[in-house]
């Protein structure tokens, strides 16, 4: 242990403890801007800086050890008058467009300039036109408001292992971009989202879409259904100061009731419909010797990244749509059919916690009605929140409200897809009692849960050994595919999701603020409170989801059958890495 | 692989070789070439052609290429060594001079004075030798001690001179911790900048745990007038290559990297040839001199980045990166190359060790002064008649530099001041004249030794737009990683283009002198904390030229072109010259009758004042 | 200093391609290869376009985006291919107090492109460079490899003129 005073204040903290993370642990927050931890832990926005006695400039509090002894201020004349400096020389070169931007009142800049009640910059400011590249269908870049934090080269690099972005040339004209400036659409981006999630400014957002929803449901020519993946209901009480980790679900369905969509179903069906065709393509992989790891194909992220960078594995994708293409097509197909409605007249809206949907629902040559996308607009949670926001809805107030019943009412297993290893959890629960053909004695497979980036475990079913691994995290993701491609690991299957910790740290999530992300393990309490619901609820395996069973019964016929197949399965195409 | 008594006989046999010319018994006459960068830039190559051309058919003369001296602008070199020993420094040689030399000096031994450098060199007549020329006589060679001396690509010149021996006794005889303390004891302080004391450096390596550490060599010598360390690795590259070695011998590491500027190609082959040969003699590789020693050298080269100079930057260079600082803590010795235990000491800090070793830590730690032991070279240049590369021992004054060794400023002009520490040092104004050169001394006065520039500056430079080239050079090679630096020194740069422009205000100067403050107690790394300097030290000792910018819109030295005005003199006669060659035809007047320049039309270009027989022309 | 992408497309002969492969697979398990790599490849090449360092990236396990932030960081390494003859005007201190801005000036002038850039017909190219340590003889310019020291502005057209027929 270590002893030292923080504004003369005895702290004792644990050898190698950051000056940052000591302070914390007696109520002071240091300001930081670049620091992600362990990630980008790069001392370079200054904005952290602190006075300790004896040093001779003013240290980094985000990079620098604790030593016995050590005399720290961190709100010393000079240290306030240091960040305000650096905080001026920062809004110098920022296109400060505060009330039109997307980041306003949710940006981790405007709050220091307002915190340090910065009136004025001494400082010629450049940076006034907009730098707006928009190539790419989920996300728009402006580098007039980029910082250089390089908190998004962190997670594209470290977490995504993709690093399509990054610092290029020098000094001044330092900026973030792709390979020789190229357009986003022009590189290897799987889509991801994270970097927009981590932003501290509005340089890199998701392409907000919420306008063409609003016009949808104007339209009387429309007949709009929305449906929220898992993850949205334990997330988007974020943007509305609700704790992180709040079931918020029947609020959710009262806001889009609310917001006057003509059905508010639930993709947590399509979640269970997705298992049952799943489990199925898995069983009959397994007992007629097809290519095996199966690997999940819910995440789009993933799957950009396995087109661009392993085709080698696209033969082991689950030919399965995702849960969002799944409720699309249900929306277009069998819906349209039941409601009445032309497939053409029926807006599909998804709430995704991802930008990848996007992308994914733009996918060609994939849709249950030829000439139609399966799903209109994929917004992100936190688009969805600028709806609800925009539309005057007192969420906080809202009662707790039901979806409409054609299509809702979800098991557990669905609920789970929104956690890394809930995919693989649910898959098996239905796989194994339909290899076996009994009752499991318990559904919790808590070897495959966590927080972990990569998790392995064998299960008995009948005979047969089945091996699985779960990863999370485009990185992890790279990691088990080596082992796999080396043989040095064989499994029956694999659970990928593109976003570390799966769709509850999703790039379309609620921004949290890097001095909460520092300090909080947002993909364990918000995949918590998932748990939770699956805990609660009376039927937790998919395949014995009423809903789905009359829809294989009176519609769909049997799972991985003709018709299944036309409306509920997609095919993958390897994707030129580089595009010249 | 040789063995020590190879060494021996190698050691005896060359010397002996190398003196032959000191036997006034033997008709033996020694010939050598200064082949340095700057030497074949202005025409060494075929001076060394025509030497070995005219001597092919003497079998007494032995011709050969060396390094540089540090007589630059008297360069080619040749320098002949007679029968007896006395030796003849000609200058400014080209083929003919040397085909003369030849024939008359070394044939028919009739020195030709007038080629010598005393009759090219004011106020040195009499000598024609280096060794009598006031330009050598405060000076001191340890670290370019080979330099000029020997030949670079031969190994055995280098042993000659006691080359390996140090590293052939402390592989044998001394247990590394002797060798550290060998360091300690000497006071060497690292001649790369900071100051740093070496032997401390090597302690705190030797002592971090790990089993893989790595010995490293910054010779990334960026700033802008400084070459001592080109000179050193060109004229000298054995001595960089023993002491890591020695280093590495010391630390436990077994893998040494030189990091050198790709600019210095000449640098970069001499030190090819040198690691080979001395590969090839068992002096780099597995079990050196048959112990159970190993350590291997590999050449990096930089890319054309100042920042690399900064000791994390080079590490994260030489990982194949950017090459952006990282914070320290840690410290390289710590967690440095590949996040093993490093030890990076410069090329100058390396060329001092074998002397140390050779001569005894106690004959280093008498010289210089008080807190800087041995001596330090510097690059002269700018305004000063001798320019070139001077060793001097700590504590010498900057006039005795200046205006012994360098002969003060051309043309008679006043000498204004002199820049140290390139973009992270600072200017000596005229009243400190006197301080004597050592860290301690230097940083009093704002600025400091860095790795040895001295830029001479006289009364027609200005020196705000001398601290405005400074910002532009840093602006421009600020890795960008942290944002004091990367933006606060544009908004510098923006400053002082206002103030050479005549369009700042008072205010500006009190935002200038905030920035300055700010970039050097909050950046990342060495290179932003110093950026401010040459603007701090101008400022201190030059305010009322940064004031005459600012009120009154004037450039004292009349260097800053937009605050200038073309005026003509009385002494025109009107014979309209400059109207003719004025290319906006700003110049109006009669035929002999004064002219008139139109300020509103006049660009400045400068053509009027060549053209003009009469100077009749003033810039004010 | 700009370094800007070049308009001339990209073409290399079977041995520079071998050449290049073979440099990448020297250096591949080298700790720290990208930078010798590069400098090899812009030695092949005379720069390093797109295709090549698609090549180093996919040759070293990096992404694209990461040989392009080193080569884009360090002013030795050329996105655009150089003149047959490349002029260097030395911008060091001691050349700049001596006049290496006026100098440069000419030159650009003379041969009719600006710093950094290659004349159309691909015959000059021109930089302002770092200190070339040749402060005794400044200011100093570097045509081709010839060395011209203690200039004087007048002097460029002269010079330059012998490099031009």
């Amino acid at each position: 242990m270590v002893n030292l005073k923080i504004n003369d204040t005895p702290v004792q903290v644990p050898d190698g403890t950051t000056i940052l993370e000591a302070a914390r642990t007696v109520g002071i927050e240091i300001p930081t801007l670049c620091y992600m931890k362990k990630i980008n832990a790069i001392g370079a926005c200054r904005i952290c800086v602190v006075e300790v006695k004896g040093a001779r400039s003013l240290v980094a509090a985000c990079v620098y050890p604790v030593s016995d002894g050590m005399e720290v201020q961190t709100n010393s004349p000079a240290v306030a008058k240091a960040r305000r400096t650096t905080l001026e020389l920062v809004l110098s070169n920022h296109r400060m467009d505060c009330l039109t931007c997307l980041r306003n009142q949710n940006c981790e800049l405007q709050k220091l300039a307002k915190d340090f009640g910065i009136q004025e910059i001494r400082f010629n400011c450049d940076n006034s036109e907009p730098q707006i590249e928009d190539s790419a269908i989920h996300l728009v870049r402006d580098n007039s408001k980029c910082i250089l934090c390089r908190r998004c080269v962190a997670v594209c690099k470290e977490e995504q292992s993709v690093a399509v972005i990054g610092p290029n040339d020098r000094g001044a004209e330092t900026h973030i971009s792709c390979a020789f400036d190229r357009d986003l659409s022009e590189v290897p981006c799987v889509s991801c989202g994270q970097c927009t999630a981590v932003c501290p400014t509005a340089a890199l957002s998701e392409r907000d879409q919420s306008q063409e929803v609003f016009d949808a449901l104007a339209d009387p020519k429309k007949h709009v259904v929305v449906g929220a993946a898992p993850s949205v209901r334990v997330t988007l009480g974020e943007c509305f100061d609700v704790p992180i980790g709040s079931n918020i679900q029947g609020k959710m369905y009262a806001a889009l009731k609310r917001l006057g969509f003509d059905k508010v179903f639930d993709v947590n069906v399509t979640a269970d419909l997705t298992i049952t065709e799943e489990a199925n393509e898995l069983v009959s992989r397994i007992k007629n010797g097809g290519t095996l790891p199966l690997i999940t194909s819910c995440s789009p992220g993933w799957i950009q990244f396995c087109e661009q960078y392993y085709p080698d594995f696209i033969p082991n994708l689950s030919s399965c749509k995702s849960p969002q293409q799944m409720f699309g097509a249900m929306m277009k197909t069998w819906y349209a059919q039941n409601a009445n409605v032309a497939p053409e007249d029926v807006f599909v809206v998804t709430i995704m916690p991802c930008t990848a949907k996007k992308v994914e629902s733009r996918r060609e040559g994939t849709s249950a009605v030829k000439g139609l996308f399966d799903v209109d607009v994929a917004l992100t949670t936190r688009e969805f929140s600028r709806m609800i926001a925009q539309a005057g809805i007192m969420f906080k107030d809202l009662p707790d409200e039901e979806p409409d019943n054609d299509f809702s009412g979800a098991t557990g297993a669905g609920v789970i897809f929104g956690a890394t290893g809930g995919v693989m959890e649910a898959s098996l629960r239905t796989a194994v009692e339909t290899i076996t053909g009994k009752e499991l004695p318990s559904v919790d497979f808590t070897d495959v849960r966590g927080v972990e980036g990569i998790k392995e475990a064998v299960y008995d079913v009948g005979d047969l050994k089945v091996r699985v691994a779960v990863a999370s995290g485009i990185s992890n993701a790279r990691k088990l595919l080596e082992l796999v491609r080396s043989g040095e690991r064989q499994y029956e299957f694999i659970e990928i999701m593109g976003c570390p910790g799966g769709c509850v740290n999703g790039g379309g999530q609620p921004i949290q603020p890097q001095s909460v992300r520092n300090f909080t393990d947002l993909r364990a309490d918000r995949a918590k409170a998932l748990y939770d619901m699956d805990k609660d609820l009376p039927l937790r395996k998919s395949h014995e989801n009423p809903l789905i069973k009359a829809i294989y019964k009176d519609y769909l016929g049997e799972p991985g059958g003709h018709k299944a197949h036309e409306i509920l399965h997609t095919k993958y195409a390897v994707k030129e890495k580089y595009r010249l | 692989m040789k063995t020590r008594e190879d060494l021996k006989a190698i050691r005896s046999n060359t010397i002996d070789r190398l003196n032959a010319y000191k036997d006034p018994a033997q008709n033996n006459v020694r010939v050598v070439v200064g082949m340095a960068t700057c030497g074949i830039a202005a025409g060494a190559k075929p001076v060394l052609e025509a030497c070995l051309d005219k001597t092919s058919e003497l079998s007494n003369v032995a011709v050969c290429q060396t390094g540089c001296v540090g007589l630059c602008q008297l360069e080619p070199v040749l320098e002949v060594f007679m029968p007896g020993g006395k030796r003849f420094t000609y200058v400014r040689v080209d083929p003919e001079k040397a085909a003369q030399i030849i024939n008359e000096h070394i044939i028919n031994g009739r020195a030709l004075t007038e080629y010598t450098i005393g009759a090219n060199s004011a106020g040195q007549e009499s000598c024609v030798s280096l060794d009598d020329a006031g330009f050598y006589k405060k000076q001191l060679r340890i670290a370019m001690r080979n330099c000029g001396c020997i030949d670079p690509e031969n190994i055995d010149e280098y042993i000659a001179y006691d080359g390996y021996s140090a590293l052939e006794r402390a592989l044998t005889e001394q247990s590394p911790q002797e060798v550290i303390d060998i360091v300690l004891k000497s006071g060497l302080r690292g001649r790369g900048g900071a100051g740093f004391p070496t032997g401390k450096k090597w302690q705190f390596a030797a002592g971090a745990p790990g089993d893989v550490k790595y010995v490293a060599c910054n010779a990334d010598e960026g700033d802008p007038g400084a070459f001592m360390d080109r000179s050193l690795l060109e004229g000298d590259p054995h001595s960089i290559i023993e002491a890591m070695i020695l280093a590495g011998y010391a630390i436990g590491g077994g893998q040494g990297y030189i990091y050198v500027r790709a600019e210095y190609p000449l640098a970069i082959e001499r030190l090819k040839i040198a690691i080979q040969q001395a590969k090839e003699y068992g002096l780099l590789g597995q079990n050196i001199l048959g112990t159970d020693f190993s350590f291997d050298l590999e050449i990096r080269l930089g890319a054309g980045a100042f920042v690399c100079g900064e000791e994390t930057a080079l590490m994260t260079s030489i990982e194949g990166k950017r090459g952006e600082p990282r914070p320290r803590p840690p410290f390289p010795a710590i967690k440095g190359l590949f996040g093993k235990p490093t030890l990076l000491n410069n090329v100058e800090t390396y060329a001092n060790i074998p002397w140390i070793f050779q001569n005894g830590w106690e004959n280093f730690a008498k010289i210089g002064t008080e807190r800087a032991k041995g001596t330090k070279v510097f690059a002269l240049g700018g305004k000063v008649t001798s320019t070139g590369l001077v060793e001097v021992p700590m504590g010498t004054t900057l006039r005795e530099v200046v205006e012994d060794i360098g002969c003060g400023c051309p043309g008679g002009k006043k000498f204004k001041a002199a820049q140290t520490g390139g973009p992270s040092g600072g200017c000596i104004p005229a009243e400190h004249i006197d301080v004597p050169i050592d860290y301690e001394s230097l940083g009093a006065i704002g600025s400091m030794m860095g790795s040895g520039g001295l830029i001479v500056v006289d009364e027609d430079n200005c020196m705000v737009d001398i601290a405005r080239y400074f910002l532009d050079f840093t602006v421009e090679e600020s890795c960008g990683k942290c944002t004091p630096c990367r933006i606060g020194t544009r908004r510098m740069h923006q400053i002082l283009d206002k103030i050479t422009e005549g369009k700042a205000d008072i205010k500006d100067l009190e935002t200038l002198d905030d920035l300055c403050g700010h970039i050097n107690r909050n950046s990342l790394c060495g290179l932003g904390q110093t950026a401010p300097n040459p603007v701090l030290s101008t400022m201190r000792y030059f305010r009322d030229e940064y004031i005459s910018h600012v009120k009154d819109k004037k450039c004292p030295a009349g260097a800053c072109k937009s605050l200038l005005q073309y005026v003509i003199n009385d002494k025109c006669i009107g014979c309209t010259a400059c109207v003719k060659v004025c290319p906006t035809d700003a110049i109006s007047g009669e035929r002999k009758q004064k002219h008139s320049i139109d300020p509103d039309k006049c660009i400045k270009c400068d053509a009027c004042i060549q053209k003009c027989k009469f100077g009749a022309i003033d810039k004010k | 200093m700009p370094n800007t992408k070049t308009v001339v497309p990209f073409s290399a002969t079977k041995e520079q391609l071998q050449e290049l492969d073979a440099l990448i697979e020297h250096h591949k398990a080298q700790p720290g290869a990208a930078m010798p790599v590069l400098q090899g490849a812009q030695e092949i090449f005379g720069y390093l376009p797109e295709e090549v360092q698609i090549k180093i990236a996919e040759g070293l396990g990096l992404s694209l985006s990461e040989v392009y932030g080193v080569v884009s960081f360090y002013t030795q390494f050329s996105l655009n291919p150089k003149g047959k003859i490349q002029i260097s005007v030395c911008m060091g201190t001691a050349c700049y107090v001596k006049g290496a801005g006026e100098i440069l000036e000419k030159v650009e002038k003379k041969i009719g492109c600006k710093a950094g850039e290659v004349t159309p017909d691909g015959k000059f190219s021109v930089d302002g460079t770092r200190c070339i340590g040749a402060c005794g003889l400044a200011p100093v310019i570097i045509v081709g490899g010839d060395v011209y020291g203690n200039l004087a502005a007048e002097e460029v057209d002269g010079i330059l003129d012998k490099y031009m027929q």
